[in-house]
């Protein structure tokens, strides 16, 4: 079977999700666009939108039309010469029609789950539940009518105990994209043993198609990016806990002053406060369930992660992609309060910034901001001019800073120390464009 | 074409902001002012300075494609709600693609010259930013042959002079070409810096020049032989000017020094059905300009200042080498050594021209006359160029479509 031939039928799990959306959208692409090459024409192109829900699959094709439309628009010189035999398409206007009805004709959104005992190819999507994942694809694998292929998007269950326990016979990767799939550029890519070399090849060249940069990562659990920001967010909750309990303060201003120091000093595009509630306190606690169990120095557990749960406060985002209330309280898009686990109440920053920034201290002049560094030519220069003037500035920021720095170096080689990443650099890459850092956490700026 | 057979002046021009992307105040997402708001502004700008809408017998409105840009036709139907002095009076809408304005500019001196009217108000316009680029570029193919749309490019001007670069490029050497059409954008930003009004007026690239020339072509991305700094932007904006007899620039109250005549004009159309003969001369602007000076009675020599139709910088080039200004092959290097810049040996386009200054495309030939207007009597404030005495002489050319239909006019300052 061809790349093509593969591609000819395909199903989504979990397909209006946050992740399986992105995931339908760029495979729907990727089809269409293989559907409209001269040796394609007259090939019937079949993807399935498979998800519970009804509601969510209707929102998945509004979705669809938004973005589709935005990335026709972007290649329409090229879509011009695919539909140059069509006489009647002559604008651009007609031709990004036609290009939005060819995927919206192409992608059945459905909640039957036997639509993919027919396909070749079946990304996997849905919630990080291994139990779940086992039972569907299990079930496909069974009833399927081809030899079916399984892409699992999973980012923290290892895909050889998915394998072992669907029996997909070595028919399976890792294949992890980074939130939200469209714009992020880093794909995971998890290989077991058993993996066919066929299954590998067919992946690398659907990457490469999707023009992502790909990490492969070794089969454990967490793989690199999860294995290190769920370390870096336990360190995050860590030094807040310590934070508060060394200067005396409600646990609500040491966790904006963690979120300021992760965010600011450590020029990163977010804290690790707003990052644990970009990806969900729930998806979080999940992921840290999942892999606390392969991992024998550590506990990757975390009672406040238990306390915010209990207290309903799980952060993630509404279907329109708008942060919801986590850890830190939004407004267009910008927090303004802390969480009080105490109180269980939001408590607004104006009642306590001032004292804790001043408490932190003021930032060496080189500071630099992260927007900056996305353009900056010498990126590094500038960083390394910021770093070396925080070590001789003598603040309770720069103090935290240094030592939040040296710690997610840690996390990084021991990722590399315990097999995880196969080195250095694949950790870097990974942070940088699955996270959008501006510098890999192993390095020698905190030295 | 026969001389004038009466004196024609032009005065109290108004140019609105060109509004787009480089404009800070510009956020394609959020609301902004429809045509409504450009008419207005511009036809209150003039009427201000002439004693109100009492003194207008009648008016020309210049406008390409507000029926597509705007779903409004029926544009004519706008010029009373300028100033309710303006109702029941004759007004037309005329349209030449991106020559409307100039079509605008002729239109209202035949009506002086017919005797219909001794005040004109003459307005051009056009508010493009309500589609994107790609739907835009549609649009604007309409001042092409329809029939040739299936085969041109997704950008289609852009590649229709695309194709005329790449066929210079050919003739007379990519580089050199590229030199001078660098030179030509800057240029335009230089001078647009000058003009409050202009799109490119924030712009604050250090060094627009070395920009230009490292900026190559990219085919995959756009068209194959220009850069997006070859080409002018999207713009929305009017402009709109006085056109008079002797009696009418009484009754307004204007001094003659502070008007332009019209010494002369040309007016040419070549058939949107058939191709350029040569890629690398536009053969109507070539024509009509001209026709304009020898309407006139001078020479190239004797224009101290021009404005011509640079919807992309080769259009700049290969209007130079029309005038005579260079041989056929030597416009880029004409360009290059800075003969077109403020203050080289004859200055183009000093508000920043199409590239610089925007285009809104059924505006342009109206502003185009705004700024000569400027120049020629001391009104262009930071932008102002010295006028030789011995070349007193302002000229415009303003072009619809590929080189289709060229309106130009040479102006003297009133005496």
């Amino acid at each position: 079977m061809t790349y093509d031939e593969r591609l000819q039928n395909v199903s989504v799990l979990g397909a209006a999700g946050k992740m399986g959306s992105g995931i339908l959208l760029l495979t729907a692409i990727e089809m269409v666009d293989r559907s409209l090459q001269p040796e394609n024409k007259g090939k019937t192109f079949v993807l399935n939108a498979i998800d519970v829900s009804d509601e969510a699959l209707a929102g998945l094709m509004d979705y669809l039309k938004v973005q589709v439309r935005k990335i026709a628009e972007k290649k329409t010189v090229w879509l011009r010469k695919m539909y140059a035999d069509r006489e009647d398409l002559i604008e651009n206007f007609d031709i990004i029609d036609e290009y939005i009805f060819a995927v919206i004709r192409m992608v059945r959104p459905v909640t039957s789950m036997e639509e993919a005992f027919r396909s070749s190819l079946v990304f996997e999507a849905v919630n990080e539940n291994r139990a779940l994942k086992v039972k569907l694809l299990s079930r496909i694998k069974e009833n399927s009518q081809k030899d079916v292929w399984f892409f699992t998007n999973t980012s923290s269950v290892p895909i050889h105990l998915i394998d072992e326990e669907a029996k997909l016979e070595g028919k399976v990767i890792g294949f992890h994209f980074y939130n939200p799939p469209a714009v992020q550029k880093l794909v995971e890519l998890i290989k077991t043993d058993n993996t066919k070399p066929e299954v590998e090849e067919f992946a690398r060249q659907y990457a490469a198609n999707l023009k992502k940069v790909v990490v492969s990562s070794n089969d454990v659990a967490g793989f690199i990016g999860n294995g290190h920001f769920m370390r870096d967010g336990l360190h995050g909750m860590k030094a807040a806990a310590k934070l508060a309990e060394e200067k005396g303060l409600p646990l609500y201003e040491a966790i904006y002053m963690m979120n300021k120091i992760t965010q600011d000093y450590l020029v990163r595009p977010m804290g690790i406060f707003q990052l644990m509630d970009y990806v969900g306190v729930d998806v979080m606690q999940f992921i840290l369930n999942v892999m606390n169990p392969f991992v024998e120095d550590e506990d990757l557990h975390s009672d406040l992660l238990d306390q915010m749960m209990e207290q309903g406060v799980k952060g993630g985002q509404f279907s329109s992609g708008a942060q919801k209330d986590g850890f830190l309280k939004y407004e267009a898009g910008k927090p303004v309060a802390v969480w009080d686990v105490q109180g269980k109440n939001y408590v607004p920053f104006e009642a306590f910034s001032a004292r804790c920034d001043e408490m932190l201290g003021s930032m060496p002049g080189s500071v630099v901001a992260w927007k900056a560094t996305l353009r900056m030519k010498n990126k590094e220069e500038m960083l390394r001019r910021f770093y070396t003037d925080l070590k001789t500035t003598e603040t309770l920021g720069s103090e935290l800073a240094l030592k939040y720095g040296k710690c997610s170096k840690k996390i990084g080689e021991k990722l590399v120390a315990d097999g995880v990443a196969h080195n250095a650099e694949d950790v870097n890459t990974v942070m940088l464009t699955g996270f959008y850092h501006a510098y890999g956490p192993i390095n020698a700026y905190f030295d | 074409m026969k001389k004038l057979r009466r004196k024609v002046y032009m005065a109290a021009g108004y140019n609105t902001v060109s509004l787009g992307t480089g404009r800070k105040e510009f956020n394609p997402r959020t609301p902004r002012p429809g045509i409504e708001h450009y008419i207005s502004e511009a036809g209150q700008g003039v009427l201000k300075q002439i004693g109100g809408a009492q003194n207008v017998d009648e008016s020309v409105i210049g406008n390409f494609m507000a029926g597509r840009f705007n779903y409004q036709g029926h544009l004519d139907g706008f010029i009373p709600m300028i100033d309710k002095g303006l109702s029941m009076k004759p007004a037309v809408r005329v349209e030449g693609a991106c020559a409307s304005g100039g079509l605008s500019l002729v239109t209202g001196i035949r009506q002086v010259l017919a005797e219909t009217s001794d005040v004109v108000l003459s307005m051009g316009f056009e508010v493009q930013n309500t589609v994107k680029a790609i739907y835009g570029a549609d649009i604007l193919a309409m001042a092409g042959w329809f029939q040739k749309r299936k085969k041109g490019h997704a950008y289609f001007f852009p590649g229709q002079f695309s194709d005329r670069a790449g066929a210079y490029y050919e003739k007379y050497g990519f580089d050199r070409t590229r030199k001078g059409m660098a030179r030509w954008y800057a240029n335009a930003i230089e001078n647009a810096r000058l003009d409050p009004t202009a799109q490119e007026y924030h712009n604050t690239t250090p060094d627009p020049y070395a920009t230009a020339l490292k900026m190559k072509p990219n085919g995959a991305s756009f068209v194959d032989h220009l850069t997006v700094l070859d080409c002018s932007k999207v713009s929305d904006g009017a402009s709109a000017i006085a056109i008079c007899s002797e009696e009418g620039l009484k009754r307004i109250g204007v001094d003659k020094k502070d008007a332009v005549e019209v010494i002369g004009f040309g007016h040419a159309v070549r058939d949107i059905t058939s191709d350029p003969s040569d890629l690398t001369e536009l053969e109507t602007i070539k024509f009509a300009a001209h026709q304009a000076l020898e309407n006139a009675g001078i020479t190239i020599d004797q224009v101290g200042t021009v404005e011509t139709h640079d919807c992309f910088s080769i259009a700049g080039i290969l209007a130079v080498e029309a005038l005579g200004l260079a041989a056929k092959g030597e416009g880029a290097d004409y360009v290059d050594a800075g003969h077109t810049g403020r203050n080289g040996k004859i200055p183009f386009n000093t508000t920043g021209g199409l590239i610089g200054w925007g285009h809104p495309t059924g505006g342009t030939g109206v502003h185009q006359a705004v700024t000569i207007w400027q120049q020629l009597t001391g009104k262009a404030g930071d932008a102002q160029i010295t006028i030789d005495e011995k070349r007193p002489y302002g000229l415009t050319i303003n072009m619809g479509g590929d080189d289709v239909t060229v309106t130009s006019i040479v102006f003297k300052r009133g005496e």
